[in-house]
């Protein structure tokens, strides 16, 4: 019974293992869902949009995938963060609340914009620091406390901008000294002829480090872990405190750095800029088969979920139809992907 | 068997060891001891204190009163994490084990093995897969691929990944927390064989069972627990099944006992 582990033969020869055919071996991919999703609904638009010509020009290709990284650089951490077992509804109040940050640095006090880059930053792993550690220490389900967050930093972005500035905005942003080189780094266009944003990049950059992580790293691990079962996880020493607080920051950081970029990218912040995004981010994890219990899920089917969320805000205008219907879109895209994955896994678990 | 004054260091002995919650006595002038390559079991009903006993052997209670020696120095641990680097590893009734992660990832879970260097260490997975699949099967099970998640191996199977793990981890104490109790028949059986295998690798076991059917069979001494107190402690060859059963129950409790069911199933 014991031959085949002690002899090194390769693997196939355990005859069941030629049965995990290649088809199935990609269902058992959480993320596989996600690519088809986007898939049909790239080829629904190619046709519903193909008065633009959808599915040939370039630049239709740039302005969904600019704006797809709008959501995907900060489902990329939220993504991980769920898989490593918890929310953070503060993300997206985040953007805002960094973007308005360095706008109060540069243009009240007029620092030069790096050094407002690197405490925004800082603030942001702040943030994810608290919100990591309050869940961590009290328990609190991270639906509660990261709404909290949310509620406070919306209430600061709000009555902070009033009192310093008297509107609603901060603007002239790109009067701060090194403005040039932050634009060029966080907001230029890297391919002039279609219009494609650098941001693109950032997001496809993020999402392959952070899949990297997942995938290759004990950290990764770690993640899966305490998100699938804490307790487990702390029993056979995984430091499950710090992972998920680690999450946090991560989340929190990230949704900054994208704070930092829209404002450079659009030279001023609104006080109620980013709120509502927090959704997005979650709905582009969960379409990219994050589990809402943890444990399971992937970076790169984030990327999809993204994907999907930008085609949809592009091409339900491209087709013709009132934007409103994207939100429509988005909730039938949300509920059908989970029944897809769900239905998916259950199959590539039963099939064994 | 006090291998203070002499003549056998175990590997593992507890002498008069008392462990108190506020006023209630959870286990009070335990001693016992383990050796390499044996399965000592440890019986007992609900609330005998099994579950202290072993809280305190994988260091997430201390002692209150006695002694717990390894190798013959005095051990006290602070945390599983001590109680682990003495070699002491503990199975629990839950495992310890991630049902949506794969066999690789589970059994390394922790004690990732990595490679590369710097931003680019890396977990080794080539390794973790080989090294899985092969302590396993060490274990007597063929698991047919390593990627599957554990949640879809039956009892049987993720006790021979958590058992494997130990032992592959330089378990020298084992302690299994009820492993049978959840299975059925069949698959009981089987991992009755994993704790037999695992003391055949040397390692000494703690088998905690409430079943005296399960531990007989596999067991080279018996430590019988009844209200923190050790009430029978027994060699193989000095008890059968049939005494366990019945000392286990309180004997004359159990007789008693019989005699009401007769009379309620007659009734």
């Amino acid at each position: 019974m014991t031959v085949a582990g002690h002899t090194n033969a390769p693997a196939p020869a355990d005859e069941r293992f030629a049965n995990v055919g290649l088809v199935a071996r990609l269902l058992q991919r959480p993320d596989t869902g996600a690519a088809i999703g986007a898939l049909a609904v790239f080829l629904l638009f190619a046709y519903t949009a193909r008065s633009v010509n959808w599915a040939g020009d370039f630049g239709v290709w740039s302005s969904w995938l600019n704006t797809s990284a709008y959501d995907g650089i900060v489902a990329v951490p939220v993504a991980l963060l769920m898989i490593g077992g918890e929310f953070d509804l503060s993300a997206g109040v985040m953007i805002g609340s960094s973007g308005l940050l360095l706008g109060i640095l540069t243009t009240r006090a007029d620092w030069n914009i790096w050094p407002a880059t690197a405490v925004v930053i800082l603030f942001g792993l702040t943030i994810g620091f608290l919100n990591g550690f309050t869940v961590v220490k009290t328990k609190l389900p991270s639906f509660i406390v990261t709404l909290g967050t949310f509620f406070m930093l919306r209430g600061l972005n709000a009555g902070a901008t009033i009192s310093i500035t008297g509107g609603v905005s901060i603007d002239n942003i790109d009067r701060a000294p090194g403005f040039n080189f932050a634009h060029k780094l966080f907001a230029s266009i890297v391919w002039p002829k279609y219009g494609l944003g650098v941001p693109v990049i950032w997001w496809l950059g993020l999402t392959v480090v952070a899949a990297w992580v997942l995938a290759r790293t004990r950290f990764g691990n770690w993640v899966f872990s305490v998100g699938g079962d804490p307790v487990a996880a702390r029993n056979v020493g995984v430091p499950v405190a710090r992972t998920k607080i680690l999450l946090f920051m991560t989340t929190s950081t990230v949704a900054s750095l994208w704070g930092i970029m829209t404002a450079v990218s659009l030279r001023g912040m609104q006080s109620n800029e980013g709120v509502g995004r927090e959704f997005e981010f979650i709905i582009a994890a969960v379409v990219g088969g994050c589990l809402l219990t943890g444990g399971y899920g992937s970076v790169v089917g984030a990327a999809f979920g993204a994907a999907i969320i930008g085609m949809a805000q592009i091409g339900i205008i491209s087709s013709g139809w009132d934007s409103n219907w994207v939100y429509f879109f988005e909730g039938v895209v949300l509920v059908a992907a989970v029944m897809l994955n769900t239905a998916i896994r259950r199959r590539a678990e039963r099939a064994r | 068997m006090n291998g203070t004054n002499g003549t056998a260091v175990h590997l593992l002995e507890l002498e008069h060891v008392s462990k108190y919650f506020g006023n209630v006595v959870a286990l009070k002038d335990v001693s016992l001891h383990v050796d390499a390559g044996e399965v000592t079991c440890i019986l007992g009903d609900n609330g005998a204190g099994k579950s202290t006993l072993i809280k305190i052997l994988s260091g997430v209670h201390t002692h209150d009163g006695g002694v717990v020696r390894i190798d013959g120095p005095e051990v006290r641990f602070g945390s599983p994490r001590e109680a682990r680097h003495a070699g002491v590893a503990t199975v629990y009734q839950d495992l310890a084990i991630v049902p949506l992660m794969s066999i690789w990832r589970n059994f390394f879970l922790g004690e990732e093995p990595t490679k590369g260097r710097g931003p680019l260490r890396r977990f080794d997975i080539a390794f973790a897969k080989k090294t899985a699949r092969e302590q396993i099967a060490e274990m007597g099970v063929d698991i047919r691929d390593p990627d599957q998640p554990v949640g879809t191996l039956s009892g049987g199977e993720r006790q021979a990944v958590a058992i494997g793990r130990a032992v592959y981890f330089g378990a020298r104490v084992l302690i299994l927390d009820e492993p049978t109790s959840a299975l059925g028949v069949k698959q009981a059986g089987v991992v009755l064989r994993y704790i037999v295998r695992a003391a055949e690798r040397g390692v000494g076991v703690i088998f905690i069972t409430h079943n005296p059917h399960h531990a007989h069979p596999v067991g080279d001494h018996f430590v019988l627990l009844n209200r923190g107190r050790v009430i029978g402690d027994h060699t193989k060859q000095s008890v059968t099944r049939e005494q366990l059963v019945r000392e286990m129950a309180g004997g004359a409790e159990l007789e008693a006992l019989t005699h009401e069911l007769e009379g309620v199933v007659e009734a």
